[in-house]
């Protein structure tokens, strides 16, 4: 094995890792916020780990067209990623699902309350 | 290397099942969108791995197509969320 893969299988153990710890969170925490959270950071981090290490093998083994489509793929995943986790995690309190029982804080519940007090003062 | 990688694949396989334990479990439909876009961001892991593999550059272009369909798959099922009471 040259140093080049050494680096790419360095890498792609990190991603694994953060994969399956990002998949264990998804199963074992109590409700859907928490359970987004760990999935969301963990599952795209593990998988940029991922692509970065192909990207690594790519250019090493003079194939830059590979790599190249290994960075974009990197970079697509790391921006639409957490869009669409806020977008998960802002229709699933607009649907109504509860927070765990033991949460201390729902700082959303109050400034949509506090905003449609205003509303109503303005309506007046 | 290629012990490596089949290794990689299986523990990419494991946590795929992962996700779809949760798929299958719920308990409310935001619960399985959270593990349909972890699974759509796992198996573009998985193409990668497999590239590496096989040695084929479409895999890559297979998973960059794959991130696109799953972000606007999440977001349509985000949105349809927002319209809906959480067990409908």
């Amino acid at each position: 094995m040259s140093n080049a893969d050494v680096v790419v299988c360095v890498l792609i153990s990190i991603g694994l890792a953060f994969d399956v710890l990002g998949a264990i969170g998804l199963v074992r925490l109590p409700d859907v916020y928490c359970r987004l959270q760990a999935t969301t950071k963990c599952v795209t981090v593990g998988t940029c780990f991922i692509v970065a290490g192909v990207a690594v093998w790519a250019f090493a083994h003079g194939n830059p067209s590979m790599g190249v489509k290994a960075i974009l793929c990197g970079a697509f995943v790391l921006l639409t990623s957490p869009v669409g986790a806020h977008a998960i995690a802002r229709g699933a309190h607009k649907s109504g699902v509860p927070l765990w029982e033991k949460s201390v804080i729902n700082q959303y519940e109050e400034d949509f309350a506090q905003s449609e007090n205003e509303l109503d003062i303005h309506e007046r | 290397m290629t012990t490596f990688l089949q290794v990689a694949l299986s523990v990419l396989t494991l946590t795929s099942f992962l996700c779809l334990w949760r798929m299958a479990k719920g308990p409310t439909a935001p619960d399985r969108t959270v593990a349909m876009d972890a699974l759509g961001t796992v198996i573009i892991g998985f193409c990668c791995v497999f590239s590496l593999m096989q040695e084929r550059e479409w895999y890559i272009v297979l998973a960059v197509v794959w991130a696109l369909m799953s972000f606007i798959g999440s977001v349509a099922l985000a949105k349809y969320l927002e319209g809906r009471f959480y067990d409908e």
